[in-house]
């Protein structure tokens, strides 16, 4: 019995010993090399808690909670921005994170809207929102000659509903879908207006389109269009690529592409930043040096087919990603790029019951 | 001393998973959404003594709940809810009773067996379950694979994404609720009743009408409110199966909570979701007392 309870205690004292080297990291699902997350073990000595998401709203509602027990956590430019308003985030301490010498100037002036001088943040991956085709299909149905890098083919009621019956999704994401929607219309408030004039356009031009749609949703077209199940659908960059690889690796007759709309594109960022109640801030601030270290980033990037704000990392990239535009766009396809701001609270509603409508008809 | 721990069982049981937390929701569902970490206010302060719980209970009010009746897709989600939920409850019901009714009826030994074979879905993840259908029922799915190659059908029929899938998962999830109090009352249903109705010159049919019907009815109306109350809050087959407009109120809580980060209404929402299923609750609860008194 003596002996139990030693052992007990022992056993009670090694836990508390290893809490103290732990660091929780919250990333989006499908977004690392997990090597990484062995090297960084091994490297550092501190275990790593490693979990995953699959949207900001789901991380926005652990950050506002609180008491996540997180300490590395990755929102998009849009939700950390507001997160920080909120007080979710602590100050980075830039004397621990040498390696941020490394980053890439043209990125970090981008983010510098959300997060300026990157004083919560740094940038981990970004893209594009733009267009997944399959070839085979969209050629068949629209004709040799039909453009692939068009947001016609996803707004122009005319060509959706011809492509209507191989399937077409979009992202369930409105703070994506419709900045797209008034860059097609060509909206003279630009892509990020919030005025209740740019939502009745928008509305508009998605309601047009409704009927053909076969699905609103996030992460299922990845699947389906690398099986064929679908042959369109707005998505994000990395994605769309990995739909292309694995439709490329089952052989089963399906090419898929990744197309930077020619109206302009979305371009967002995802930021790791540390949640002010972090455990453990210390073993934070060295994961963060430690994505941040060359090479690292570059294995994660080589990994995800997503582009980083490294600048130190583009030497050790493959070449089929940094030689790859759609995933590092050449200068005047990144000049046709625009970031969109957060929603207020109020135009949050206008906007999440206009997408409702949109969707259901209600 | 000890039947009053007894009886106290429950009701603390009651008071700390239940009722603690509705009341945490109703207080939620009386303050306003602002930008902070939680994301509403007023938070009560307990520091400032009396003084903060005043100004606490003076800032709620029940501004949310005028909200849900500003615009109709609340009530029309409500309706739909319950209508999904009412036609699924039926469907499981025709589809549990045979089969509730078949294994009551088979030789006693089996019963164990069958027994088994109802509740061993539960044995994979309800999610996982809910994957499998969507594999399926896609078009390129395995139920359309097979039509066609039987030449039943010429082309894939749609079911993934339309409400036809959400029926199918909600009878599939929610069958061995059904299954369960039916066969719990049928297999206590003395044979010799119905024995003597053949003799006094039943058919069959009127026999089982006459008599297993009536004395199943309580193990039906149990099923009946198993399935149909967490049927109508139910999230997670509408969002996987479902198309983009299905509309029910678990999705639009979940708009409230994870889009408009608007947990007040979300609350209010949760709330009066609450209140509706009350009266069916308080029916099933009336149901089971009666049984067991007529046990009793």
């Amino acid at each position: 019995m003596t002996r139990s309870l030693i052992a007990l205690t022992a056993a009670m004292a090694m836990g508390t010993a290893a809490l103290a080297d732990e660091v929780h990291v919250y990333n989006w699902s499908d977004y690392i090399d997990e090597e990484l997350l062995t090297k960084f073990e091994e490297e550092t000595g501190i275990e790593l808690v490693y979990d995953v998401f699959d949207s900001n709203e789901l991380l926005e509602t652990k950050m506002l909670a609180g008491g996540s027990g997180y300490d590395v956590v990755v929102p998009t430019g849009t939700f950390l921005q507001r997160q920080i308003m909120a007080g979710a985030f602590q100050p980075l301490d830039p004397d621990k994170l040498p390696n941020r010498e490394n980053m890439w100037d043209t990125i970090q002036k981008r983010t510098d809207v959300y997060d300026p001088d990157g004083e919560y943040s740094i940038n981990y991956m970004w893209g594009t929102t733009g267009i997944g085709a399959n070839v085979g299909k969209v050629r068949e149905i629209l004709g040799e000659d039909a453009e692939l890098n068009s947001l016609s083919l996803i707004f122009d009621p005319a060509k959706v509903e011809q492509l209507s019956e191989c399937g077409i999704h979009l992202l369930d994401a409105p703070t994506e879908v419709i900045p797209a929607a008034l860059t097609y219309a060509g909206w003279e408030g630009g892509p990020d207006d919030k005025s209740d004039e740019a939502m009745a356009k928008a509305e508009e031009v998605i309601t047009a389109i409704r009927p053909y749609i076969q699905k609103f949703h996030s992460s299922e077209y990845i699947n389906a269009l690398a099986n064929g199940d679908i042959c369109l659908a707005l998505g994000w960059s990395g994605d769309v690529l990995q739909a292309r690889d694995r439709a490329a690796e089952a052989d089963n007759g399906v090419e898929v592409t990744y197309e930077v709309p020619k109206e302009g594109a979305l371009m967002w960022f995802d930021q790791m930043a540390i949640p002010v109640d972090a455990p453990n801030p210390d073993a934070a601030h060295k994961f963060l040096n430690f994505i941040m270290d060359a090479q690292n980033m570059a294995a994660a990037s080589n990994y995800v087919y997503y582009a980083n704000g490294n600048e130190a990392s583009q030497e050790f990239l493959n070449e089929d990603v940094i030689g790859d535009t759609a995933i590092y766009p050449d200068e005047d396809t990144l000049e046709n790029t625009y970031t969109v701001t957060p929603f207020g609270p109020k135009e949050q509603r206008t906007l999440t019951r206009l997408w409702t409508k949109i969707k259901s008809g209600t | 001393m000890r039947r009053l721990i007894l009886i106290a069982i429950p009701y603390v049981w009651l008071l700390a998973l239940f009722l603690i937390p509705f009341f945490i929701v109703v207080k939620i569902s009386l303050s306003d959404v602002a930008l902070a970490r939680p994301p509403y206010m007023p938070q009560l302060d307990w520091s400032a003594g009396w003084e903060g719980i005043r100004n606490f209970f003076a800032a709620l009010d029940f501004e949310n709940f005028g909200f849900l009746t500003t615009d109709d897709l609340y009530w029309k989600a409500y309706l739909s809810s319950l209508q999904i939920a009412g036609i699924s409850t039926l469907l499981t019901l025709i589809v549990g009773f045979p089969i509730a009714y078949g294994m009551a009826r088979a030789p006693e030994h089996w019963r164990p067996t069958l027994m088994m074979l109802v509740i061993l879905p539960f044995w994979t993840s309800f999610l996982i379950r809910v994957y499998a259908w969507m594999g399926i029922l896609s078009q390129n799915g395995l139920l359309n694979g097979v039509l066609m190659s039987l030449g039943v059908i010429g082309e894939p029929l749609t079911i993934l994404n339309t409400d036809v899938a959400v029926y199918i998962g909600i009878v599939y999830t929610y069958l061995p609720f059904m299954i369960l109090p039916i066969y719990a009352a049928l297999e206590k249903l003395d044979s010799s009743l119905l024995e003597a109705a053949e003799d006094l010159g039943c058919s069959r049919l009127t026999a089982f009408w006459l008599i297993t019907v009536p004395l199943s009815k309580q193990g039906v109306i149990a099923g009946c409110f198993l399935v149909f109350i967490p049927a109508v809050g139910e999230f997670v087959i509408p969002s996987l199966l479902g198309g983009s407009e299905t509309l029910m109120i678990g999705k639009v809580l979940y708009e409230e909570f994870f889009s408009n980060r608007d947990w007040p209404v979300a609350s209010a929402v949760a709330v009066v979701l609450l209140l509706i299923l009350v009266i069916p609750i308080v029916l099933f609860q009336r149901n089971e007392q009666k049984q067991r008194e007529a046990e009793g």
